[in-house]
């Protein structure tokens, strides 16, 4: 060829475009990261007026926690302890019921019991916590009341933990699953080819494979659970208790307890004007809130990062 | 697995006097197939052996005497098959879902397909290397340890896994960091544990899925070194795409060609010298394949 070909193209315009589709990607992108910062603002200013009003000792140390009744104190472990109580009674019925369903979507289940069960998981997820709230406040708890020797209060931690934990085992199964079914099939024929059951392959191989996986699965569902706000607010009570003894503590469980989150609805909703230490108080309970849960979310980035297998 | 001797032994016999291919598809003689049986004792046989996947026939009525304490290799192009039938001797076809066989094949004179057979005992006697290295993302200790400690074995687990890492020829690299992980390992040294782990359990035999067609040629080297030490004790079955490793480390070869046609069986040599079947003069010279 003589002629050399042409390969320009209309550069100009092509340049006007692909920043503008920069710009607006980048506009989308930060909204999310423009909001959570206003988020962190908005608590620490009223937290730190708050802070001036109330002793950080008080605060973090009081085991009493009495915003409306003159003298006010606002220390945060009764709150701190009933959403911890909470998060723990949870636990123990996600961590296992939800560990053992992604187990056997992952190993067991046919492919159709899968596409009903796994659907059904999700509609799971999708029920409003309200719902949920109403659901332990109108039956788990007289359901377990009627329990030979067991004595629940109308509002109670038990029954919200139970149905909390209920309603976080999707996010257990479902992220758990994703991880067994991440462990390579080459790996279980391993295990099968050494004369393995499927018990063998499912309990000794595929379960220490996906690791860090399903320890994500279990931060991220606590997260979830430490947050969690309506089913305490209908079904748990409002009574901030710290226990000093260790049947106290056993008894927790049976009586009606105030969650971080539930005093936070408790003191927006009261008749409490704006600008007072107890309004404030609300942001300070809030920000220790969010602490918490980041903690918890770096956590489970750590751990996943740090169990991580590399099958390469 | 409990075994009737009797019958065991009049089933040799009757191996010993059945012509071992299709007549009708006229490719061994009658000679061959004697001098084939009478080298070591058969230990894996195979009778009219179809395998399906769906609607497709992998394996079509193949017969397969595979003798004690040898090395037989499968060769064959893709999808010839040859995988297949060695995923049936140890029953790891169960695990696909549309697999389904016919026909008989037998392990020390049982059919492994029999109803009383349980796959996993059967594999607890039949170990199985993979094409990929597949070790367990556990220690390297875990891993050779697997097997004897889901079959609960009563040993001194540490000379059993010593042992072993000996045999596979690992031991002297791995001897000071048995508690690494085993991922930390290189393709080949990976592929060694994974023999060490497969013959800690002690199998009467060895498969072997192309086990070396993932390495490096000194890996594989290595490899090849080591199945012929393991053939002292044990039965290998090696499947393998590469002609002249089944050819070097082999004493039977078994070619598959396509539609999972079993052509042509013999010891190695006569395979690679003195074919009887043209097609697989064909496809080892590289005519075809």
């Amino acid at each position: 060829m003589s002629n050399t070909t042409d390969l320009t193209g209309d550069r100009g315009f092509q340049d006007i475009r692909e920043s503008m589709y920069t710009v607006v990607f980048f506009l989308c992108a930060a909204v999310s990261v423009i909001t959570t910062a206003g988020i962190i603002v908005a608590l620490i200013l009223p937290t730190i007026t708050f802070l001036g009003e109330v002793p950080m000792s008080e605060f973090f140390l009081g085991t009493q926690f009495s915003p409306a009744i003159q003298p006010t104190v606002f220390g945060v472990l009764p709150l701190a302890f009933g959403t911890l109580l909470i998060t723990f009674g949870a636990a123990m019925v996600a961590i296992p019921i939800g560990t053992l369903t992604a187990l056997y979507l992952s190993e067991y289940a046919s492919e159709s019991r899968r596409a009903v069960l796994k659907p059904l998981l999700e509609i799971l997820a999708g029920v409003p916590t309200v719902v949920y709230g109403y659901f332990a406040l109108v039956y788990v708890t007289p359901l377990l009341d009627a329990i030979p020797g067991l004595e629940l209060g109308t509002f109670n931690a038990l029954s919200a933990s139970l149905v909390m934990g209920i309603m976080i085992i999707p996010m257990v199964s479902s992220i758990s699953e994703d991880s067994m079914n991440a462990v390579p099939d080459s790996v279980r024929n391993a295990a099968y080819g050494l004369g393995a059951t499927k018990y063998d392959v499912s309990v000794g191989v595929v379960v220490p494979s996906a690791l860090s996986g399903i320890a994500s699965s279990f931060i991220l569902a606590l997260s979830r659970a430490i947050g969690e706000t309506m089913i305490v607010v209908v079904a748990a009570g409002q009574t901030a208790r710290f226990p000093e003894t260790t049947s106290g503590l056993l008894n927790s469980f049976f009586v009606s307890t105030q969650t971080m989150t539930s005093a936070m609805v408790q003191l927006g909703t009261s008749d409490l004007a704006g600008g007072t230490t107890a309004y404030r108080a609300l942001f300070a309970i809030g920000l220790t809130l969010f602490v918490m849960t980041l903690v918890l979310n770096l956590v489970s980035d750590a751990i996943a990062a740090r169990f991580r297998e590399d099958y390469d | 697995m409990s075994q009737d001797t009797s019958s065991t032994e009049a089933e040799r016999e009757e191996t010993d006097q059945l012509i071992t291919t299709d007549p009708g598809r006229g490719g061994l003689s009658e000679q061959d197939n004697t001098s084939t049986v009478m080298t070591g004792d058969t230990i894996i046989q195979s009778r009219n052996l179809d395998v399906f996947y769906g609607e497709t026939q992998a394996l079509q009525s193949v017969d397969l005497d595979i003798p004690e304490n040898q090395v037989t290799a499968m060769i064959g192009p893709s999808g010839c098959g040859k995988s297949t039938f060695l995923r049936c001797i140890n029953r790891m076809n169960d695990l696909i879902d549309v697999a389904r066989m016919d026909g008989e094949l037998s392990f020390d004179g049982k059919n492994v397909y029999d109803d009383d057979v349980d796959p996993v005992t059967l594999r607890r006697r039949i170990g199985m290397v993979f094409q990929h290295p597949n070790p367990f993302p556990k220690s390297i200790y875990d891993n050779v340890a697997y097997g004897l400690r889901i079959q609960d074995r009563d040993v001194d687990m540490d000379s059993v896994v010593e042992e072993s890492l000996k045999k596979a020829a690992l031991w002297d690299e791995v001897k000071d960091r048995l508690n690494e992980s085993a991922l930390d390992l290189s393709g080949g040294q990976q592929q060694r544990l994974c023999i060490a782990r497969a013959i800690a359990v002690d199998p009467d035999v060895l498969l072997m899925d192309e086990p070396a067609s993932a390495l490096d040629p000194i890996a594989t080297s290595k490899i090849e070194d080591l199945i012929e030490e393991l053939v002292e004790d044990y039965t290998v079955v090696i499947v393998t795409h590469n002609m002249q490793q089944a050819a070097r480390i082999s004493d039977k070869t078994a070619v598959f060609l396509t539609g999972g046609e079993l052509v042509e069986f013999d010891d190695t040599g006569t395979i690679f010298e003195n074919p009887e079947s043209q097609r697989v003069e064909d496809y080892i010279t590289g005519k075809f394949g």
